[in-house]
Formats: structure tokens, C-alpha cells, sequence
């Protein structure tokens, strides 16, 4: 495959630069990727969010101001139990402790909403949200690439996913 | 040998760096608390629900499953499972009430009461994570169906330790770099990965050396970043991590001296009679270079497999007899001078 930026010589490297979730996608030769900056070197010294100093100290913040008499009404555990080993006790201390944990869950992913596979068990109501906003980007996308015919279908489905449930409206 | 061929005993895409690709899944069963709040009785139940499961649902690969109580295994095959890369050192500890299913050509393993209820884990050879990805998440929507897993809203797929929960996803492909590792660029290397969410780190031994020149590329961030998205940005980081080993290597292999040096390591492979395990990994990454850099011609996964089955409980398993460290450096040079041409 030949430099998507010159056209001239053979691609080396294949960029793929992530954004806040979003990625744009290169083949390049190795004299375009230097004159980018696509660097080895300079993708790596790149200055994002630190992960590993941040496991050092992990709950290792104020503690919150509930009593350690609240327990998980599920397996016992009391925050205090949570903060001190490092272990969630079980599924429900999430739901019960949630206040609790966003600050350490924000400081070690650098985001507090989940964006994966959604069970198949789980509220289909979540996957229709999540699809719906996954369409939007697209849809976004494609308006930014001026692809009309592709954005008005695009909005056409949205507009029909959007309306999934309660058809009473018009 | 086996009609089943194990990872590391093929050569995969880009396999002149990446030996393999490794997907895992933490995933936790709604009703129970965490492994380390469960009995053995309750973690026991749980490994029979996840082995029911299994036989019960209709799919080819669940055929495919042996059920393996740890705590029935020697420390040989435990050490074994381990240096095959199979299980989690974690896991080898204390193994009451820890169940593992494992696939008959060792590519899908399945823990149970590890850290989680289950960490589900596909190794492929070569650079493969769509392809590793792919049975992971079938696996995984087989069993959900089945046993129900813990999951939130916000948070995605809850796991005993937050630093997983969201995908649950740790990808990573284990990556041969000679190069970057004698020319030091690894070190620095490491510090930029992790600013980016990722890390690196020696596959075999502990502390900093990485024996072999073996390095494992893994992505750190769970949360807020799709399966997708965290594989694809693994393998854009990966690929340009290969793109430097290969300049810096064949610009090295150029050198004389290079040659020479990996012709001698070739040699002390081939006719020494004792061998120690650190050397022989040391020996073989400079010979798998030397094979990747056309100087030596040998069959590359050859060279893998023996990195592999040369670590000393792997060797003492496949002995079938305890072995003591001068009869397993005696058996390694010998099975080095049957192996290589
Ligand atoms: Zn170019
Ligand atoms: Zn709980």
C-alpha cells in the first residue's frame, strides 16, 4: 500500500490516533509519518492521564463521610472493609457504595460511564440508547465528510430508533 | 507430539515480533459475593454451574472443555500451566476451591475463582486480537445467557477490583524485541505507554529483566472505552512498537559483531551440555533475531516452542519425574541439540 499522504512512496506506518474515544486512521510512509510527528516517539510522549501513579494511590483519598456502621445489604461489607483492602465485596457494594467509589473509579479510567458490550441479559433499553448514540456519530460523521445521502438515511434511522416504544406521538 | 498444535508451536501474522495475542474477560456471577468473601463449598458450586452451563448449551466448543480442579495437580503441572501462560500466578496460589476449563489445543482457558468468578482467556498465535476477541465474546454471551453476570448500568461488568470493571477487557500480545531491549529503548518506552493507558512488561522472570527478550503490551483502561476501540488502539500502538524493532533490528544485524554474536549463541545451543534456563532464553532471542534477519536458517516457531517447553516446570511435567536443577540443565541442552539443525 502506497503513503496515503505523499502517494509516493511504500507505507510504513499504520496510524490510528485516538480522541476522546474517536479515531482517525493513517497508512503512512516513514518520511510522512516523521514530518507528522507520527512518530514512534512522538505518540508515546504524548501527555494523557497517568494511569499507573494513580493505582498508588488507589481509595488512598479522604474517606467519605458515611459511618462504617453502612453495610452492603448483600454481602456485609462496610466501605471502611472496601477502602482498607482494596477488594469490592460484591456486585452490590457498586450499587450501594456507588457515591463512594466514583472518585477512585474517575482517578483510575478517567471516566465514570461504560461504553462495552452490554449483555444480552441486560436492559434492552440500554442497548437502544447506546445504539442510538452510537448512530448520532455517525451521523456526525458523515455530514463532516458532506456524505448527504449517507447522513439522511442515517437520520432517518435515528428518528425511527428514536420513536421505538411509544408510537402514540404525531 | 500432539495432532493438536498449541500457540506457541506456530508462527502467526507479523510472527517475526508478536508470538501471540491474549484476550481476557472478568466476569462475576450476580448472586455470589466475590471470590475472596466465598467458602470453598460456595466457590465449588460456582465452578459447577459454570461446567453445566457449558455442557448444556449447544455450542461445538464447549465439547471442546476439560474441567480441571487445581487443587488435584502437582506443582509441576500447576507451574506448568503457568510458564504456558495458561494460568495467572495468582491463580497457582492456594488452589482450593479454583477450577480451570481448558480447551484440548490450550487456546481458550477458562479460571474460576480467580480475582473474579471466572476470567475467561483466548491466546492465539501471531497478532490475532479480533480473531482472539471473537471467541472470548462468544464465550462470554454463551455463559451470560446462562449464569446471568453481575452488570451496571454506568459501570459495565463488575469486578472485584474497580480497575477492571467496565469491559473487563485485558488485551494483550506478547511481543519478541531483542533489539529494543539491548539498545535500552524499552525503558523509556514503558514510561510513554503508560501515559497512554497502557503497559509494558517483561513476559518470563520477575523484576525488571525480561527474560528473552519477551514483552507483554497490555491496555490498562477498562471504563469508557469500548472492546473495539481498546483493541484496535492496543494494535495501532503494537504495530508501530514492531515497525521500530524491525528498523532497529536489521540495522543492528548488519553489524559484523551482531553476527558473530548470534553464530556463537547458535553454537553454545547446539553443543553445550549443560544449559540453564535464563541462558537458553537468552540464547534463543538472539537466535529467533538471527532466523527473522535470514542469518540462520531454522524453523522460527521451532525456537518459540522451546522457549516455551525449556522453563523448568514445563520440562519436569513433560519428564513425567522430578528432575533436579542439574539434570533439568543436562535434559535442556540435550533437547536443544535434538531440536535444532
Ligand atoms: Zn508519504
Ligand atoms: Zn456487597
Amino acid at each position: 500500500m502506497l503513503c496515503e499522504l505523499c502517494g509516493k512512496h511504500q507505507a510504513t506506518t499504520y496510524s490510528k490516533t485516538i480522541v476522546n474515544g474517536e479515531y482517525t486512521e493513517m497508512y503512512l510512509c516513514s518520511e510522512c509519518a516523521k514530518a507528522k510527528g507520527i512518530g514512534i516517539n512522538n505518540i508515546f510522549s504524548q501527555t494523557a492521564t497517568d494511569f499507573s501513579s494513580f493505582l498508588g494511590s488507589f481509595f488512598g483519598g479522604g474517606l467519605p463521610s458515611r459511618t462504617s456502621a453502612t453495610r452492603c445489604k448483600s454481602c456485609g461489607s462496610a466501605f471502611t472493609d472496601i477502602a482498607r483492602s482494596g477488594k469490592v465485596g460484591c456486585a452490590e457494594c457498586y450499587s450501594n457504595f456507588y457515591e463512594e467509589l466514583l472518585p477512585s473509579i474517575q482517578k483510575i479510567h478517567g471516566n465514570i460511564q461504560h461504553r462495552g458490550k452490554v449483555p444480552t441479559g441486560a436492559s434492552a433499553e440500554v442497548k437502544r440508547k447506546r445504539d442510538i448514540e452510537k448512530t448520532k456519530r455517525e451521523l456526525e460523521q458523515a455530514i463532516k465528510e458532506e456524505n448527504f445521502e449517507l447522513a439522511v438515511k442515517l437520520r432517518d434511522k435515528i428518528k425511527e430508533m428514536e420513536g421505538g416504544g411509544n408510537h402514540d406521538s404525531n | 507430539m500432539t495432532a493438536t498444535e498449541k500457540w506457541y508451536e506456530k508462527s502467526g501474522e507479523q510472527g517475526d515480533v508478536v508470538i501471540s495475542s491474549r484476550i481476557r474477560l472478568a466476569r462475576n456471577l450476580k448472586n455470589y459475593p466475590f471470590p475472596h468473601l466465598l467458602s470453598v463449598q460456595q466457590k465449588t458450586e460456582i465452578a459447577m454451574k459454570v461446567k453445566e452451563a457449558l455442557e448444556q448449551s449447544n455450542s461445538y466448543i464447549a465439547k471442546e472443555f476439560q474441567f480441571i480442579s487445581m487443587s488435584e495437580l502437582s506443582a509441576a503441572q500447576t507451574g506448568s500451566l503457568m510458564e504456558r501462560h495458561i494460568i495467572s500466578p495468582e491463580f497457582a496460589n492456594d488452589r482450593k476451591g479454583k477450577y480451570l476449563l481448558l480447551t484440548k489445543d490450550e487456546t481458550v482457558s477458562i479460571m474460576i475463582n480467580e480475582e473474579d468468578h471466572l476470567r475467561i482467556q483466548v491466546l492465539t498465535e501471531g497478532l490475532s486480537l479480533d480473531k482472539a476477541y471473537e471467541t472470548a465474546d462468544k464465550i462470554d454471551t454463551l455463559l451470560d445467557n446462562a449464569l446471568g453476570f453481575a452488570f451496571h448500568d454506568k459501570l459495565g461488568y463488575l469486578t472485584q477490583c474497580p480497575t477492571n470493571i467496565g469491559t473487563g477487557l485485558r488485551a494483550s500480545v506478547m511481543l519478541h524485541l531483542p533489539s529494543l531491549q539491548s539498545s535500552k529503548v524499552v525503558e523509556r518506552l514503558k514510561d510513554n505507554l503508560s501515559k497512554i493507558g497502557l503497559t509494558l512488561r517483561g513476559t518470563f522472570g520477575e523484576g525488571t529483566q525480561a527474560l528473552g527478550g519477551m514483552y507483554q503490551l497490555s491496555n490498562q483502561v477498562t471504563l469508557g472505552i469500548s472492546e473495539e476501540t481498546a483493541i484496535e488502539n492496543l494494535k495501532s500502538v503494537a504495530m508501530q512498537v514492531i515497525d521500530n524493532e524491525r528498523t532497529v533490528r536489521s540495522q543492528f544485524c548488519k553489524r559484523t559483531e551482531t553476527q558473530d554474536y548470534i553464530m556463537r549463541c547458535l553454537g553454545t545451543l547446539k553443543y553445550a551440555v549443560l544449559m540453564s534456563n535464563q541462558e537458553s532464553m537468552k540464547l534463543l532471542s538472539a537466535v529467533r533475531m538471527g532466523i527473522n534477519e535470514k542469518l540462520i536458517e531454522e524453523d522460527i516457531a521451532k525456537v518459540t516452542k522451546l522457549m516455551i517447553i525449556l522453563q523448568p516446570y514445563t520440562l519436569i511435567k513433560n519428564a513425567e519425574k522430578e528432575l533436579s536443577p542439574t539434570q533439568r540443565d543436562l535434559l535442556r541442552a540435550k533437547i536443544l541439540k535434538e531440536t535444532l539443525t
